[in-house]
């Protein structure tokens, strides 16, 4: 096959187009330019879009002997990952950025343009496997990114190839380093690639601006100020500036956030747990489920979080997931993956939270049960 | 491979580069006193007036520098601070806004570093200098004027400057033009003193000669301040021990391309007029851009430049590539992004057109094969590029 390696510059990348090398494949290798000043996003190994990385990648491609480009997408990346980015938490939810480059860059504006121009398929150093075109977890349970690519159809997951689910990070690095490839002792990037600093509060507020608004407890009472909704997560325990202590003395957090009021909603560890979460734009990509019926599944809700059983019903354009053991820390933004089951890795499926409930709050707070978070 | 970008790098001829092999194994520091010092600075000094006579030098005046950037860099700089340093008035560089990125650079540099005024002077639709926006920039404050940088030819759309207009209105006010000679040299006739310029820069590789080595010619009373500084090899205008093996080829390959220029030249014109005529018929609506020509004294004779509508230049690049077919999409950054070009934005082309050019450059290896293959690549590729732009417009409207 013809293939297209998107080459960020670090060492999964390089070992992934080095595989497919090794299978056979015609494979050409691609830096993708995100950043509209490649200066101003992270500077050395930390990123994916530096000066440097672009010189590793091209560096990395010469040892495999294959073609490389730069292909520049830093325009549809601002539109689609970071203009975006900046919305959901203007809208007071908590977005995935790399999810989104998944969905919108890497298996949308690149794999089109892969295929039209004659490609067969996109290969990328994502830990994750494919069985059958069905998405799986990587079988190093520390590294796998089945999470951020759940968002993607069966059609694109149909053009993609994932060469190290198989192989665990530290394989991955003994291979890199094997095949002389330099990136092999590079640091793992983490964090947003595009706040240079890490600091995504003030990332934000450069360019959200300041919006004061109060801090209540779940009575309502004002117990605190923000300078703007934006800087918080649902879950978030730091950085509150809670004048008032809490009552029974024990730590608060973030349990939800609303902008149009511009109010952020403290409360107890306790108050957090949710039992059930509400998504929509659902992506059916793992084998056929029969949405007529409730699924039994597991959900992951964060990126790195915990997996429960849950069970999933589909009502019109939405997902009720009710999780078996309720879960803290869980923000409207985030996807809610489900999984097979205790035994079954693969990917069923893939949802965009919305807003959370939980069974406690009807008991005490004899409410509707739904807490709104946006 | 059919190797159409010369105008990036060009073979070194078999000539310039025997003479070269040959001197690699000499010992020899030119500015050494004894024996094989002397030896080393007679290869230096031979070259010298071998090049001299190819370009229309006294040897004298030619100053040997790393290559055509960093010869630009010298001229403008040098230009610049020695012009002021005689009359502190004297801040104003007129540039043309079409210069190679040597001098378009250097000259931004001192506008942002060295208190310069900078005039980019403007140039029509098909890349050529405004001589009345020249002299009317130069009238309004004649006193002002450090210098006036316009290049010979352009590296991206081969169009020829009318430089010895430019000399001529220059020279009523008194002031010094450096030209960016890169291109032309050896493509046109270059002399350099009967041209009146001040400063010239030239390039060794992308004449036939090696990498690394480029020249300077500064004429016998124009006072440049050096950049480098060392041990004063070169007229105490530029230091560092002279590459005496690579100036040697350097001179070679001057003399036997400026012997042989006009028949190449007349061969090359044949080359690219056949290789625009296919490229019209199989792409009918790509443009050529720069001056028609033919002549030579309008469009360098080697170079081939278009706009493909509705194709990305990066894509029709790979996939040329892809096809065995080498050439251009002008200019990228350091990481390696095709950026528009500033050369044909300024020639008024829409930034969407002009990153769908591509440049296609001939040399003395490029052949009747060389021609037919890039016109049998270039349909297919154009139709995949165009469905390729089309399906990631389409991708960002879902």
């Amino acid at each position: 096959m013809r293939l297209l390696a998107a080459m960020s510059g670090g060492v999964d990348s390089a070992v992934a187009a080095a595989r497919a090398v090794d299978a056979g494949h015609d494979v050409t290798g691609v830096h993708l330019a995100l950043a509209e000043n490649p200066k101003s996003f992270r500077t050395g190994a930390r990123g994916c879009c530096t000066l440097e990385d672009a010189r590793d990648a091209r560096r990395a491609a010469d040892v495999l002997g294959i073609p490389f480009y730069v292909w520049d997408l830093a325009a549809r990346f601002r539109e689609d990952v970071v203009d975006d980015f900046v919305a959901e938490y203007a809208a007071g939810r908590t977005p995935n950025p790399c999810l989104r480059c998944n969905e919108k860059i890497k298996f949308s504006a690149v794999l089109d343009r892969a295929l039209a121009l004659g490609f067969d398929a996109v290969v990328t150093g994502h830990h994750a496997r494919l069985d059958d075109g069905v998405l799986r977890r990587s079988v190093d349970p520390a590294k796998d990114q089945s999470y951020v690519l759940a968002v993607l159809t069966r059609d694109q997951l149909a053009h993609a190839i994932f060469p190290l689910g198989v192989s665990t990070k530290a394989e991955v690095r003994a291979e890199a380093a094997a095949r002389r490839l330099a990136v092999a002792e590079k640091p793992d990037s983490h964090d947003i690639c595009f706040i240079a600093d890490g600091d995504t509060a003030g990332f934000l507020r450069d360019r959200l601006g300041s919006a004061p608004g109060d801090l209540v407890d779940t009575d309502g009472a004002v117990i605190g100020s923000h300078d703007g909704t934006y800087g918080f997560t649902v879950g978030q325990r730091k950085g509150l500036r809670i004048g008032v202590p809490a009552a029974d003395g024990n730590p608060r957090y973030v349990l939800s956030i609303s902008p149009v009021d511009r109010t952020v909603t403290v409360g107890s560890r306790e108050e957090l747990e949710v039992d059930e979460v509400i998504a929509e734009r659902a992506v059916w990509s793992g084998r056929p489920v029969d949405t007529s019926t409730e699924i039994a599944c597991v959900v992951q809700v964060r990126a790195h979080g915990m997996v429960t059983p849950a069970h999933v019903m589909v009502d019109g354009d939405e997902l009720r997931i009710r999780l078996a053991e309720s879960q803290r820390g869980i923000a409207a933004g985030q996807a809610a993956v489900l999984y097979g089951g205790a035994d079954d890795d693969t990917v069923i499926g893939s949802a965009t939270i919305t807003r959370t409930a939980s069974a406690d709050l009807v008991r005490r707070r004899d409410s509707t049960g739904i807490v709104r978070i946006a | 491979m059919h190797y159409l970008d010369h105008a990036a790098t060009t073979p070194m001829l078999p000539e310039a580069l025997e003479v070269m092999s040959a001197h690699l194994h000499d010992l020899g520091n030119p500015s050494s006193l004894h024996a094989a010092g002397r030896a080393a600075r007679r290869t230096v000094e031979e070259a010298r007036e071998q090049l001299g006579a190819a370009i229309g030098a006294r040897p004298s005046e030619i100053i040997f520098t790393g290559g055509g950037t960093e010869a630009d860099n010298l001229a403008i700089k040098g230009l610049y601070w020695s012009r002021r340093a005689a009359d502190p008035r004297r801040v104003r560089v007129l540039a043309s806004s079409v210069e190679h990125h040597a001098v378009l650079d250097a000259v931004a540099w001192l506008g942002a570093h060295q208190g310069a005024e900078i005039v980019w002077l403007p140039v029509d639709r098909l890349g050529r200098l405004d001589l009345d926006a020249l002299e009317a920039s130069i009238a309004s404050d004649r006193g002002s004027v450090a210098l006036v940088a316009v290049m010979w030819a352009n590296n991206e759309v081969g169009t020829v400057q009318p430089i010895h207009d430019v000399v001529e209105i220059a020279a009523r006010y008194g002031v010094p033009v450096h030209s960016d000679a890169v291109q032309a040299a050896v493509q046109l006739e270059v002399d350099f003193t009967a041209s009146g310029l001040s400063t010239m820069a030239i390039s060794g590789h992308k004449i036939g000669g090696p990498l690394g080595v480029g020249a300077l010619l500064v004429g016998r009373d124009v006072l440049v301040e050096p950049i480098v500084h060392g041990g004063g090899q070169e007229r105490d205008l530029r230091s560092g021990t002279l590459d005496a093996p690579a100036i040697a080829g350097f001179a070679v390959a001057a003399e036997i391309a400026v012997a042989r220029r006009e028949g190449q030249a007349k061969r090359l014109a044949g080359l690219r007029d056949d290789l625009i005529a296919g490229v019209i018929a199989a792409v009918p609506d790509a443009v050529l851009n720069g001056d028609p020509g033919p002549e030579p004294d309008r469009r360098l004779p080697a170079n081939a430049h278009f706009a493909f509508p509705g194709c990305e230049g990066d894509a029709l690049l790979m996939l040329l590539d892809a096809n065995g077919v080498a050439c251009s999409t002008g200019s990228a950054c350091s990481a390696g992004v095709a950026q528009p070009s500033h050369v044909l934005l300024a020639m008024g082309l829409d930034p969407e057109l002009s990153r769908s050019s591509l440049r296609f450059s001939l040399g003395h290896t490029s052949t009747d094969g060389d021609v037919a293959a890039a016109v049998e690549a270039i349909g297919p590729a154009v139709e995949r590029a165009r469905n390729a732009r089309q399906a990631v417009e389409a991708s960002r409207s879902r």
